[in-house]
């Protein structure tokens, strides 16, 4: 099933039949709903996330639907309750953990890194770990340093791990839905600027499968590889730079493991210029592993080095002034695209 | 394997029959075999490393086998343990065989994790064991969620979460415990009390009362000599039965003593313990030397009883040895699978 419209302008005149505009914050909460009707299994658990429905209000009214038995608010002990979910997937249970800022994975690295990625592996493939830990990434809210990182890279890094970085609420139901799904540790990071971002959804069931990236937008003169809420910068730098005469391609890889390479690959060797935009901190981040795929895949194919746009290598500020400074925005896109094209 | 004439405080019942001598004869020399199996396992593992056909790291129980067996002869096969990096005594007890053991530890690929695992990582799905882990105190999150799991299906399981007590220095047991307190989860927390947090004592890592930690939580709370196997069994079978009943959470701490160093090439241990502290443990608290005194006392068994199960663990252990130092290692291809599910 293909996407009819991915703007977050989305007035979408012309939804196809049974297609309805939500947000992707109730994207979300469908996909859980969903699969927790699907699927007796399927339980919920986190700081806050039964009456409270978490801080963003993603889980509202799952409590009342499900009972407190599947929807489970914990103590403030990420390290714990993620550990819990591990011991939970591990027999027979499919646990989505809530990890209310993705800062807070720092308490549960072990769970994650060495216990949830490894068992799989370390057991010869006996046991599984179907967990899903669903958290956000992202800066301009203005949380400072420790509730606005976005550290998606560091679990891609990890063996054992998939990682998903939706950026419209088509593309949130259907990942989610196959991360609950998925019998292996899934991170599953939301931007949390993006919960109020409007999109079509079609009425019925659909999936969406990880490893396979999504062309947000074709062009010919450039191709922009965009993550989660970059996707959105990227695609009103596209609209920008059409009227300088460019036509950019946007690429969203979905998942970042796994990666589709081969779409990266195939857009860059079109195109010929690639920029990669990503809200990690640039320096051994997302981009440049995304870089290092197109060079070893398309290097003939370019007509000028991979480009790179990443956070800020600093601990993200609290000043609203600073704080911009800190991440992607489309006009530093547009600035980089005609460089890159000749154009400046 | 309990039989219901084996009283659970380990004692004699008052109508002691032939057949009930018997079934008491034949359950306790079973723990006795458990925990031979247990230390001549070790004395092999320690020649295999020592001789340098073991790679890696080992970790040695010995000294220690009455918490292995003693708790988990109170579990049914279906139950569920974690475990340490010091857990061979763990997976032996709960059920794993010891040709495969051996061959996860040389890793072979008949091994119980095809060799990916090794003796820090061993976990077996049909025993009933999530695995053994080489992070301290890494599986209390892993037990308790385990713990939730069997009381949302409602299966009577129960599980049993093996730490030493270096754990009690790691944050995550403690938010494991309140959880599982809170939601009264059928979980017991093992602690192996054997003094030492690697190479320091713990007298110079843990404050106040260990006990009161549990405690602290409102968590059942039982200390138990970890050398006699009779009294930690009579204290599992306690709080198992309470926590398959749905009273919650326990924990056991058993206090015991390696008889080895932190691992095999520990060797120069005066700096941390006295030679003659270790002497005397072995001299006088030795698991298995305890049981047998007390079967002999008892007329339950004598020198024939132990002398047949001493062949019989002698000839498993050769056996177990020859297989895994002549099973195959692993396919190269294997190296890449079983990354993900």
């Amino acid at each position: 099933m293909s996407m009819p419209s991915v703007s977050s302008a989305a007035s979408a005149p012309q939804a196809p039949e049974g297609w309805r505009e939500i947000t992707l914050g109730q994207a979300i909460r469908e996909a859980l709903a969903e699969e927790m009707r699907r699927d007796p299994r399927v339980l919920l658990l986190g700081e806050d996330v039964a009456e409270a429905g978490t801080p963003f209000k993603v889980l509202s009214g799952l409590v009342e639907e499900f009972g407190p038995e599947r929807v489970i608010d914990t103590p403030i002990s990420e390290a714990g309750f993620t550990g819990i979910g591990v011991g939970l997937a591990m027999t027979g249970m499919r646990p989505v953990v809530d990890i209310m800022f993705g800062d807070f994975l720092t308490l549960a690295m072990d769970q994650i890194v060495n216990q949830a990625a490894k068992v799989h592996y370390m057991s010869g493939g006996k046991l599984k770990v179907p967990l899903v830990v669903r958290t956000t990434l992202g800066a301009t809210r203005r949380s400072a340093a420790q509730h606005s990182q976005s550290l998606h890279a560091w679990f891609s890094h990890v063996p054992g791990l998939k990682v998903v970085l939706p950026s419209t609420p088509y593309d949130a139901k259907g990942l989610l839905k196959t991360a609950i799904r998925d019998d292996n540790p899934v991170l599953f990071f939301e931007d949390k600027m993006m919960y109020q971002l409007k999109g079509l959804v079609p009425a019925g069931e659909y999936t969406i499968p990880f490893g396979v990236a999504d062309i947000k937008r074709e062009g010919s003169d450039l191709t922009i590889v965009a993550t989660s809420s970059m996707v959105q910068v990227a695609l009103a730098a596209a609209s920008a730079l059409e009227q300088l005469g460019i036509s950019a391609e946007v690429i969203d890889p979905r998942t970042t493991s796994p990666l589709d390479k081969q779409t990266l690959i195939e857009s860059a060797r079109k195109t010929s210029r690639v920029i990669v935009v990503d809200e990690g901190y640039q320096s051994y981040g997302v981009t440049a592993e995304i870089a290092a795929v197109i060079n070893e895949g398309a290097f003939y194919y370019l007509d000028a080095p991979v480009k790179r746009l990443g956070a800020l290598d600093v601990p993200v500020p609290f000043s609203p002034v600073l704080e911009d400074l800190t991440v992607p925005t489309p006009d530093a896109v547009v600035e980089m695209a005609r460089t890159l094209c000749g154009r400046a | 394997m309990v039989s219901e004439h084996i009283t659970s405080s380990g004692e004699r019942p008052l109508a002691f029959d032939e057949a009930t001598r018997t079934r008491e004869r034949q359950f306790w020399l079973g723990l006795y075999e458990q925990m031979l199996t247990i230390r001549l396992f070790e004395e092999q593992v320690n020649e295999l490393y020592m001789s340098a056909k073991m790679p890696g790291l080992a970790h040695l129980y010995s000294g220690e086998e009455a918490v292995a067996v003693g708790v988990c002869a109170a579990l049914r096969r279906d139950d569920y343990i974690t475990s340490t990096h010091r857990g061979h005594g763990h997976c032996l007890a709960k059920g794993a065989a010891v040709d495969r053991m051996f061959a996860e530890l040389l890793g072979k690929q008949p091994g119980y994790c095809r060799g990916k695992g090794g003796s820090m990582h061993i976990a077996d799905q049909e025993s009933g064991n999530l695995g053994a882990n080489a992070i301290v105190g890494g599986s209390a999150g892993i037990a308790t969620g385990a713990a939730l799991s069997c009381k949302r299906r409602g299966s009577g399981q129960v599980v049993a979460c093996f730490f030493g007590d270096g754990a009690l220095g790691q944050g995550l047991l403690y938010e494991a415990m309140n959880m599982a307190a809170l939601w009264q989860l059928p979980v017991i927390y093992v602690c192996e009390n054997n003094l030492y947090n690697e190479y320091t004592p713990n007298r110079e890592t843990t404050a106040g009362d260990m006990l009161a930690r549990p405690r602290a939580f409102g968590i059942q709370t039982e200390e138990v000599d970890g050398q006699d196997v009779r009294a930690v069994y009579a204290a599992a079978v306690r709080l198992v039965e309470r926590a398959r009943r749905g009273e919650g959470p326990a924990y056991l701490q058993c206090n015991t003593y390696r008889f080895y160093g932190h691992h095999v090439g520990d060797i120069q241990r005066s700096y941390y313990r006295a030679r003659e502290e270790e002497e005397w443990w072995k001299a006088q608290r030795d698991p298995l030397k305890i049981l047998s005194s007390w079967l002999r006392e008892q007329g339950l068994a004598e020198e024939r009883h132990f002398a047949e199960i001493e062949r019989r663990v002698r000839a498993l252990i050769e056996a177990g040895v020859r297989f895994a130092l002549e099973a195959p290692y692993p396919d190269p291809q294997e190296v890449a699978q079983h990354v993900y599910a």
